[in-house]
């Protein structure tokens, strides 16, 4: 048995109701009062170093979250899937400094981009059990990684896309000043997490957990589970490609360490860190890795020994994400009050 | 630029004295990478993890060989220090970390060799510097090239396509022949049962890494004389030679040979066909030979 089943036997499964309008319904609720919480955040704490932080969350949170679908629920432990945040901000970076087109129309672009390039990775990938997935994907974000570095004269090699990306106004929607920037990244996080929710509370979504509990069971009842595999892996390709979009606005520019490795590990480290086992798990690791990144980067050169040593001690310690001790204790709670 | 030259790579087929530069190159490479992915497959083969951290062993391998030259200006030492001590490192690795997460989720022992690549580079980075390095070449092998119909062989290449040889051999006998190799392959085919026979499983694994480790830090030690010394230099190495295990099936040692001699010569061939496209060409071989033959072309279905 497997440490993510494991977690999940502790509870017995959720069953999804019949009627799923009211907890779509729930779900619109909390995403709007995110979202005016968020959009309330300026004009109470006016700090650009909180609204940048909130920026990095949105870009990094879409990210971890969208790995989330594959790991947490499906069972897919991709290494490579930094290589779709890279695509995300390479693309759309390119498509407006070349073609001078509305940003909208780069959005759609780029995603449609990434959707060509995770149906054919896909297609390949998920086709291979456990450790080969893993590796294979993670050897297809360094072929993304090296092709731009080496070319040169499309994405500018190592230096990364320089001399900014041209934010023209749309709609009156004007992403060079700050404050549009920032509503529009809680905009995108609101928005893309809540149509994950749903993604992960679909039909859909349970065959997903299907596939990750006992996939040989799930291909006898008639389910197509390469099908199903690939169809996640794009869908959470789109949503990392929002995620590098958003970081490409953020710094105005696209960098190779978009499109390295690390940034699938530290994917997979937010996971870890805030845990699988929860929808919320990945955002609450998002930010906890963000804060431990900004302070251990401050305090030493060496962040590597730092980070790793928190690794394993989360890794080989803990053995759960942080929700997941947030999610038993409630539940034990909750026990005690019952008995 | 120039995206496809098959006129070079046409001109070099002809051409005895380009054929002979171009294979011994490719030789090098694949050799190289043979040391690193047949640690990497024999670990997983027994152990039944991948040594997510194994280009770190190359990369400590390397700089051990260094400073043991710069410290003795011995060629001999500095290939045994990189050796042994990347052996002793693998054992302390394996028996305090890795054996913790056997039989966990893949997520699990993933997540302890990131660690562990984070901090093996920070480490480096700490003692060696950030800076690239060379060890330079041992005055012995500092001699005129041999020429071999017309193509120019550095006789330091020989000694590595040789030494690499004899591990390759030494490791094939000794796993289907000998006592111990017998009770490794047994480890890898049923733990339980040769625990139960009085056996230390937990030695054996712990010696497995350790070789493993030895033959990757071999690698490094070898190559540090005619490449650049950097950290995060493994990293690179590792994903190679993990396409050399995917092409020649895991758990293979043959598969590994010949899947390292394939990519180098891809490599040494291909950067002449297509200079910007070579990285790119071992990826698609990788993929062709992923699709046709999903367990590598010396794997066996693994349950």
């Amino acid at each position: 048995m497997t440490e993510l089943q494991a977690g999940q036997g502790a509870q017995p499964l959720e069953v999804p109701r019949i009627d799923a309008r009211p907890q779509r319904y729930r779900d619109v609720l909390i995403a709007l009062a995110a979202f005016a919480l968020l959009a309330l955040l300026p004009f109470i704490f006016g700090s650009k170093q909180l609204l940048d932080f909130v920026i990095r969350c949105a870009a990094y949170g879409l990210f971890a979250t969208s790995l989330n679908l594959l790991v947490g629920y499906t069972g897919l432990i991709s290494f490579g899937h930094g290589m779709f945040f890279g695509l995300g901000a390479y693309g759309f970076g390119l498509m407006m400094q070349k073609t001078g087109v509305a940003i909208p129309v780069a959005f759609v672009a780029t995603l449609a981009m990434t959707f060509v390039v995770a149906v054919v990775i896909g297609a390949i990938c998920v086709r291979l059990k456990e450790i080969y997935f893993a590796f294979v994907t993670l050897a297809f974000q360094m072929l993304i990684h090296s092709t731009i570095l080496s070319w040169q004269s499309l994405t500018g090699g190592d230096q990364g896309l320089r001399g900014g990306i041209p934010r023209p106004p749309f709609l009156g929607i004007d992403l060079s000043n700050h404050l549009h920037l920032y509503i529009t990244s809680c905009a995108l996080l609101v928005i893309g997490l809540f149509l994950m929710r749903q993604i992960a509370q679909s039909p859909f979504g349970y065959t997903l957990r299907m596939i990750r509990d006992n996939a040989t069971r799930a291909s006898f009842i008639g389910i197509d589970v390469w099908r199903a595999k690939l169809t996640i892996f794009v869908l959470a390709a789109l949503f990392a490609a929002t995620g590098g979009m958003i970081m490409a606005l953020f710094v105005s520019g696209a960098y190779p360490e978009f499109a390295y490795w690390t940034i699938s590990g530290e994917g997979i480290f937010i996971n870890m860190l805030g845990g699988v086992t929860t929808f919320l798990g990945p955002m609450v690791g998002t930010m906890l890795f963000l804060i431990l990144n900004d302070t251990v980067t401050r305090l030493t050169e060496y962040h590597g020994i730092v980070l790793g040593i928190v690794i394993l001690f989360f890794a080989i310690g803990l053995r759960k994400g942080l929700m997941d001790f947030a999610v038993e204790w409630f539940a034990q709670r909750r026990g005690e009050g019952r008995g | 630029m120039i995206l496809v030259d098959l006129d070079a790579l046409a001109s070099c087929l002809v051409s005895p004295a380009c054929l002979v530069t171009q294979t011994t190159s490719g030789l090098i490479i694949g050799m190289l990478l043979f040391l690193v992915a047949v640690g990497l497959t024999l670990i997983f083969g027994v152990l039944k993890v991948v040594n997510f951290s194994h280009g770190a062993f190359y990369m400590f391998g390397a700089y051990f060989a260094m400073t043991a030259y710069q410290l003795t200006g011995s060629f001999a030492l500095a290939m045994l220090s990189g050796a042994v001590g990347t052996a002793i490192l693998g054992l302390i690795f394996e028996r305090v970390f890795m054996s913790r997460v056997y039989g966990r989720d893949v997520l699990m022992q993933l997540l302890v060799c990131y660690a562990f690549v984070l901090i093996f580079d920070d480490v480096v980075r700490m003692v060696w510097g950030p800076e690239f390095k060379s060890m330079g070449m041992p005055a012995a092998f500092q001699v005129p090239p041999l020429f071999i119909a017309g193509g120019v062989v550095p006789p330091y290449y020989l000694l590595l396509i040789g030494v690499a040889l004899a591990a390759a051999v030494v490791l094939g006998l000794g796993l289907a022949r000998s006592r111990i190799g017998k009770v490794i392959r047994a480890a890898a085919h049923n733990p339980g049962m040769v625990s139960a026979l009085g056996i230390n499983t937990g030695l054996i694994y712990g010696g497995v890494f350790a070789l493993g480790g030895m033959l990757a830090g071999l690698a490094g030690a070898l190559a540090a004389p005619v490449r650049s010394l950097t950290p995060g230099m493994g990293f690179s190495v590792l994903i190679e030679s993990f396409i050399v295990t995917v092409i020649g099936g895991m758990g293979s040692i043959l598969g590994a040979l010949i899947g390292a001699l394939l990519i180098g010569l891809i490599r040494s061939f291909g950067s002449l066909g297509f200079p910007l496209f070579t990285e790119g060409l071992m990826y698609l071989f990788m993929v062709i030979v992923l699709v046709s033959r999903p367990t590598g072309l010396f794997g066996k279905e693994v349950a």
